[in-house]
């Protein structure tokens, strides 16, 4: 078979939210609808309009623990967004069942220059204690900052490699040299798209013959003053201190949603041909059944586009080849912020109609945060969940969404075949991907 | 396989700002480096760059309202994509379907505000904690920052202007593989139109980190030249006493087309795209791998798709007949590139010019590669070699042709563009002289 008729699958699935680490504890959440939002612990965020986040407790994850002897030197020089990156690689790697350079010393599963890497990031926001710590060295006395210190002097507080931790490729490039992933690699950075944006890519680099099988998806930290003010400009951010009802403080697809919350974490997909899958006896989760990609012509870059997302979401169902009909459940951005969720519920109706509202849909961002970069995968690994235990976990938000099946509600089973997960980012680039159940 | 040929094409760059300009200038031997004139870059240890100086964007947009205020990163892609919008003659053809038209970046983040950051994180620093105090910092933030300027620092930013600008609606992405991220775009843009996914798509990198920290990062990496002498002579590719890469920054953009869509709508292709071959080094974060590894597979792949052997002949010269190298001229990238020429070539290796546009202009970091396919196509399209300028003083273990000092008349029917990116993403493009038929 040439490589570009290859059917393409998602054999492993590793993920880290703020419930730790794989897709087990936040499916566990989500079944029993418990939030992970809750008010910032990492600093004191009372100075921001919004002070909750999807936040993961620090010491239940350290990188250093998963990664091999001779990469623990270089954890030194990952910033927290690396450290998620690498944290979902490992699970990934391990939910495959794969055989890589991190996981023993036996030969491979795969030929390492046949495995790619496609890894969405977002814009690293610096350390502050670190950057501020290097900068108060050219304070003047009278408060004002001495540029002309720090170019002689104040920089060499600076650890030689800063630079090389803020870098958005680094998540790839770590996760390519613990893995020892010598095929292409790539990094997305398309705010929330960037996820799905990566496995679009992975699926045309294996179609091309690059690559028989890519580390795919996506990871971002955005619980960091710095990252949090950036999120605070777009106006996308919900006003809370943190004592309301956590289960509602995003309400995707209510009257009245009014923004959303940050979170940090991700996920990576193993995206594989089916014949290499096969070859190696995998298990495949589901398969990648159509993928659409679309820019917004919104007036904004903070808005998104109906037109866009509708023609997207037409693309993947086309290279599906199915119907609207075939779809039994939807997983959009959900994020809560109106513009978004409007235009998300407007650009569905013009594919699904009034059907649309008796289509179910599953919102993550109720329970990780808007992990940005790392959001898309997230709602991949879900989408695959859901396929593979045919299940819909229960909803959190408002009780009244009109014309998109929302609301909140319980866990139920359902029959499901194939899953329609969209992001639209920031930025204006939407991404559509139907994903199917295997040999549905 | 569908073919893919460039109609389109345009630069910013320190040598210019439309390609007849900074051609000329290439050919003479011109450099763009000179003193830092953006901020007070006297105390650094680096005081020099090559920086783009006589430039409005707004020059090159409809109606600049719809921009509100874009980062210096996407004024210049604004720049170079509506030279290249222009060549191709797209905004005349009105049958263009724009859902049919994608767009795939290398673009680099937009430019932090140093001196309200340094002035923000020093006032909230507590000194009794050690560390700073959010409270403070974020209330300074609100007082001090342009929202939308932080807005603007979002990488894919510049994708959503350019996109704006000409109503492009097709597939849409941004990388941003460091040095490598236009090379990347460029080649993952030819990958999107040969999948059936789109007609046309404008590619290249935009990006500038000549501001105070990020001069500051390069120099703390060392990677930066500090050479103490006339600025011009500070980027020194493949010289024996190459002291590290001159920052520089710019965009260049490509229009590309499959074939098919360029010749029913009457367009004159410049080149065509015939090869792209990516891969990770998978080594270490701060070094290459010795052996070249990387740089050399991606060569390899991107030959090999072309159909190239390159170890073979065409009446009696190699099949590739000019290298635009990544050449940074750091000790490290010029020594292990040169490595891997050597390794894919073989004997032909010594017969095939390579040469270095970062010795006049700086490195563009992550729209170097864009630039660099543009010096390709003109040099297919005049015949000529540019230079690797201020190469005195060569290294007797770098023995290949890097076209010293002077520009070169030669026959350029086909060329290869190399970038390789911090992290060890290496992507290598192979570019012809377009002819119709095979």
């Amino acid at each position: 078979m040439s490589p570009k008729d290859e059917s393409i699958v998602i054999s492993g699935v590793g993920l880290i939210t703020c419930f730790g680490v794989g897709i087990e504890p936040l499916w566990k959440a989500m079944l029993e609808g418990r939030t992970g939002l809750h008010r910032i612990e990492r600093f004191d965020p009372s100075g921001f309009t919004c002070q909750v986040a999807g936040e993961l407790d620090e010491d239940s994850f350290k990188v250093k623990n998963i990664v091999p002897k001779s990469h623990r030197k270089a954890t030194k020089v990952m910033c927290r967004d690396t450290e998620l990156a690498v944290g979902a690689a490992a699970d990934a790697v391990q939910s495959a069942g794969l055989t890589t350079a991190a996981t023993s010393d036996d030969p491979p599963t795969i030929e390492p220059t046949s495995v790619g890497c496609h890894i969405g990031a977002g814009l690293i926001s610096a350390e502050l204690n670190e950057l501020s710590g290097a900068l108060v060295t050219s304070q003047k006395e009278n408060g004002s900052f001495d540029l002309a210190h720090w170019g002689s002097e104040g920089m060499q507080n600076l650890s030689p490699l800063w630079l090389l931790k803020y870098l958005p490729n680094m998540l790839a490039c770590h996760v390519t040299i613990v893995h020892n992933c010598q095929g292409p690699s790539n990094t997305i950075t398309c705010c929330e798209a960037s996820s799905g944006l990566s496995v679009a890519e992975s699926r045309r680099v294996i179609q091309r013959g690059d690559a028989v099988l890519c580390l795919s998806g996506g990871a971002e930290d955005r619980v960091n003053p710095l990252a949090l003010y950036r999120q605070h400009c777009t106006g996308r951010l919900t006003k809370t201190d943190g004592t309301g009802d956590m289960k509602t403080v995003v309400s995707p697809y209510t009257t009245d949603a009014n923004g959303t919350v940050v979170g940090e974490g991700g996920g990576i997909l193993i995206v594989e041909s089916s014949t290499s899958c096969n070859n190696r006896n995998g298990t495949p989760w589901c398969t990648v059944e159509g993928i659409g990609c679309r820019q917004s012509f919104a007036d904004s870059p903070l808005d998104a586009d109906p037109h866009a997302i509708t023609s997207a979401v037409n693309k993947a169902l086309n290279e599906a080849n199915c119907i609207p009909s075939d779809i039994q459940v939807i997983i959009p951005l959900g994020s809560g912020i109106k513009q978004v969720d409007d235009a998300e519920r407007e650009g569905l109706t013009n594919v699904f109609g009034e059907s649309l509202s008796s289509i179910p849909t599953i919102t993550t961002i109720p329970y990780t945060g808007n992990c940005m970069a790392g959001n898309g995968a997230i709602s991949i690994g879900v989408a695959a969940m859901a396929i593979k235990e045919q299940k819909i976990p229960a909803r959190l938000g408002g009780t009244e969404t009109p014309g998109i099946q929302a609301e909140r509600c319980s866990q139920t089973d359902l029959a499901i075949n194939k899953v329609l997960v969209i992001t639209p980012s920031e930025g204006g680039q939407c991404v559509a991907l139907v994903l199917g159940r295997i040999n549905a | 396989m569908t073919r893919v040929v460039i109609t389109g094409m345009g630069w910013i760059t320190p040598l210019g700002n439309d390609l007849e300009t900074v051609w000329k200038r290439m050919c003479n031997s011109e450099s763009a480096i000179a003193t830092i004139d953006r901020f007070d870059a006297s105390s650094f240890p680096t005081t020099f760059a090559g920086q783009v100086r006589t430039f409005d964007w707004k020059q090159y947009v409809k109606d600049a309202s719809v921009h509100r205020a874009p980062a210096m990163n996407s004024q210049f892609a604004l720049g170079a994509s509506r030279q290249a919008w222009d060549q191709s003659g797209l905004g005349n053809f009105e049958g263009l379907n724009l859902d049919r038209v994608g767009i795939y970046l290398g673009a680099g983040e937009g430019v932090l505000d140093f001196s309200a950051h340094s002035l923000i994180d020093t006032h909230s620093w507590d000194v009794n904690d050690g560390k700073i105090n959010p409270v403070e910092w974020a209330n300074y933030a609100s007082e001090n920052l342009n929202e939308w300027g932080e807005v603007e620092q979002e990488p894919n930013m510049p994708l959503w202007h350019v996109a704006k600008e000409y109503g492009l609606q097709g597939p849409s992405f941004n990388c941003l593989t460091a040095c490598a991220a236009s090379t990347q775009a460029i080649g993952e843009a030819v990958s999107v139109l040969q999948s059936g996914d789109a007609d046309v798509m404008l590619s290249g990198g935009t990006h500038t980190m000549l501001h105070a920290l990020g001069i500051t990062g390069f120099n703390r990496l060392t990677a930066l030249s500090t050479f103490d002498g006339d600025p011009k002579k500070a980027s020194r590719p493949f010289s024996k006493d190459r002291g590290g890469f001159v920052m520089g920054e710019g965009s260049g953009m490509l229009v590309l087309e499959t074939l098919e869509h360029a010749l029913a709508r009457g367009a004159t292709p410049l080149a065509e795209i015939v090869g792209f071959g990516s891969s990770a080094d998978a080594y270490r974060i701060t070094d290459l791998h010795p052996e070249g590894r990387g740089p050399a597979a991606a060569i390899r792949n991107a030959l090999e798709q072309a159909g190239i052997d390159p170890t073979s002949s065409i009446d009696g010269k190699p099949p590739v007949q000019y290298i635009s190298a990544h050449g940074t001229s750091t000790q490290e990238n010029d020594s292990i590139e040169t490595k891997a020429i050597k390794l894919v070539f073989g004997e032909n290796a010594p017969n095939v010019p390579v040469s270095s546009i970062k010795s006049m202009m700086g490195h563009l970091i992550a729209a170097a590669g864009s630039v660099e396919l543009i010096t390709c196509v003109m040099s297919i399209q005049t015949n000529m070699l540019v230079p690797t300028i201020n190469l005195d003083n060569p290294d007797p273990d770098l023995d290949l042709d890097y076209v010293p000092n002077i520009a070169r008349e030669s026959q350029v029917d086909c060329c290869i563009s190399n970038s390789f990116g911090f992290g060890g993403q290496n992507n290598t493009l192979v570019l012809k002289r377009f002819v119709q038929e095979h």
